[in-house]
């Protein structure tokens, strides 16, 4: 129960605190801006040459603002925006008028959360059994020649990287298809043949996301296992005639994972936002692509909806690797 | 100039430092440009690498070479503009969580932990998409300056909380320094070189950002800039068309500059090291 109250109490208090801070972000600067999207899109009806008397314009205005949640005071607003968001309320979208931002964005959540997932445990493992050999055997000429790739592949941003490989692999090799997440047009269903077709879509997007993060995590965790590697009880291991994979593997990777952890919690903003970037070269039908809709049809209610969904699904990832992590580090769990 | 020398002995830092060279030259050339950046059809267009146009003219009837010069000047001051604003944000909430402690430290901390933690992208996205085309290079490089902080406070505030509890720092508030004099005269000779090398990594994080948002269409797409010069090249589907000398000028430019900013940094970083300095003295 004390642990409860040391640990996880603190962790989830924070959890809600960010969200409130994230959405409060989201309701805020739409309304700090000198842009009213109900005068824009009244425009842009009128300029399309469509005659709307007063009477009607007025009455467009008031329905449009409360489509928005732009009625009343700001502070009315706030708790607007609020009690329809627990209601999983966005609105309806703009540019699939009047199609719920909601359903929008429950259809492409799987795919975005599918690749992410993968991707993320995939070169989150990848990369730190690779850092922690790595940095235990830096003489060997494989670690050097894993070094000088990293030195390439890490500092790239996500959306160089993967416009890199769909270049190499979709134009000059063509050998997987230039985008999108399935034939188009054909239906998803559970043989194998989909199900490969499915992979071949996904393989390219996956492998830029892979490239980064496995870089990614082998040089941070090579750093790490630098200093861990020095460490008395690794000597004492050592002197205790102890085989090497052992000491590699209970040892020394038991210790560098901590902070690795961590690390993996408070990147995956990022990784997020990569991922998103990742899907809009390559086109894959997730969250990213549709993001890039909502951008060119400027409907601010699919990009609001967007945006509280990846605080939410990003902050409680994150809660839930900190409700983790006493599993992984005993002297959280015995203090 | 000394730590110019050392440092150009590492092979890594040799290249950074070449490539950085080039690509300032390049942005210096474009103050003697032939050539209108902002204006269309000025050369012919479509025409693969050939003298007088090194590399090639765009379908929109623009020099390549001439346009890049203009791309590469504009990026790197909009990166300087953001990495100079988000590097003040940086070092003062840093130095107040560091140097304060309890409340403000907790407070401040949490601050940055939500700006990691929450998807900037989106955010940034956001200003830039109800902006739409009226950013410029002032306004992107502000914007991205406000956000691109969290992480390098946490670095400032962590080298802080050493610091504060060093003897030289007791010395100075029991002979009755004021605060400023201590951040000024004991903090910040610690944070100078730990500033400027998160500086390039920030610049380098500025450029990224700038070539996303242009993607998406939601800069001033007429602003020569990295971003915009591969906006273009996608838009007029180079690709597709063969133009591989329009698609893969902005592309190379871009992996050049990234890994040779990259370089510097943790080469610079590594120097300010002791530890890894006397391995690569040992080596050398």
């Amino acid at each position: 129960m004390r642990f409860f109250k040391t640990y996880f109490l603190p962790r989830i208090i924070i959890y809600f605190l960010v969200i409130v801070v994230g959405v409060t972000i989201v309701f805020i600067i739409p309304r700090l801006l000198p842009i009213d999207p109900i005068q824009q899109m009244i425009g842009q009806i009128t300029s399309t040459g469509a005659y709307l008397d007063p009477k009607t314009l007025n009455y467009m205005i008031e329905t449009l603002k409360e489509l928005y949640g732009l009625k009343g005071t700001l502070w009315e607003q706030y708790w607007g925006f609020w009690r329809r968001l627990l209601r999983g309320d966005f609105g309806p979208s703009y540019y699939q008028f009047p199609v719920p931002v909601i359903s929008l964005i429950r259809q492409s959540l799987p795919w975005t959360l599918g690749l992410l997932l993968t991707t993320t445990v995939v070169s989150w493992i990848l990369g730190n059994v690779l850092g922690a050999l790595g940095g235990y055997f830096p003489q060997k000429s494989w670690a050097k020649i894993l070094d000088v790739i990293s030195m390439v592949i890490r500092p790239m941003p996500y959306y160089v990287l993967a416009l890199s490989l769909l270049l190499l692999f979709a134009y000059l090799i063509p050998i997987f298809p230039l985008g999108g997440g399935f034939l188009i047009g054909g239906k998803i269903s559970f043989d194998l043949r989909s199900i490969l077709i499915l992979l071949k879509h996904a393989f390219l997007p996956a492998m830029s996301l892979i490239l980064i993060g496995v870089f990614l995590w082998f040089q941070a965790m090579k750093l790490v296992v630098q200093s861990v590697k020095n460490e008395d009880f690794v000597s004492y291991a050592r002197l205790g005639g102890l085989s090497q994979s052992k000491i590699v593997s209970r040892y020394v990777m038991r210790n560098a994972m901590l902070p690795q952890i961590t690390g993996l919690a408070l990147s995956l903003g990022q990784i997020f936002s990569g991922a998103l970037i990742t899907e809009i070269v390559f086109s894959y039908p997730g969250l990213g692509t549709l993001l890039y809709n909502a951008i060119f049809t400027g409907d601010y209610n699919l990009l609001m909806g967007i945006m509280t969904m990846s605080i939410f699904v990003i902050t409680t990832s994150i809660l839930v690797i900190d409700l983790l992590y006493p599993i992984f580090d005993p002297r959280v769990r015995y203090r | 100039m000394r730590t110019l020398k050392d440092l150009l002995k590492d092979g890594r830092f040799r290249f950074a430092f070449t490539v950085c060279l080039i690509l300032l030259v390049l942005s210096v050339m474009s103050f003697f440009s032939p050539y209108d950046p902002y204006r269309w059809n000025v050369v012919p267009r479509d025409l693969p690498p050939q003298w007088p146009h090194v590399l090639g003219t765009t379908s929109t009837g623009q020099d390549l070479f001439w346009l890049l010069t203009f791309a590469v000047r504009n990026s790197l001051t909009m990166s300087l503009i953001a990495s100079m604003v988000s590097r003040v944000i940086a070092i003062i909430i840093g130095l107040t969580a560091g140097h304060k402690g309890g409340k403000i430290d907790k407070i401040l901390t949490f601050l940055s932990d939500s700006f990691l933690i929450i998807p900037l992208l989106l955010i940034i996205l956001m200003f830039a998409v109800m902006v739409k085309g009226r950013m410029n290079l002032m306004g992107l490089g502000l914007l991205l300056g406000m956000f691109g902080w969290a992480w390098d406070a946490r670095v400032i505030r962590s080298q802080v909380l050493s610091l504060r509890e060093r003897d030289f720092t007791y010395t100075a508030i029991l002979s009755g320094s004021s605060t400023l004099a201590i951040v000024f005269k004991e903090y910040m000779p610690f944070l100078v070189p730990l500033v400027f090398a998160t500086l390039i990594g920030n610049m380098s994080w500025a450029i990224g950002m700038e070539i996303v948002l242009a993607i998406l269409g939601v800069l001033n797409l007429e602003t020569p800039m990295i971003g915009t010069m591969l906006y273009w090249a996608i838009n007029y589907q180079s690709i597709l068309l063969g133009y591989w000398w329009w698609i893969l000028t902005p592309v190379t430019t871009s992996v050049f500059l990234f890994i040779a900013l990259y370089l510097m940094s943790v080469s610079i970083s590594e120097y300010l090291d002791p530890r890894m300095r006397i391995q690569r003295v040992g080596r050398a």
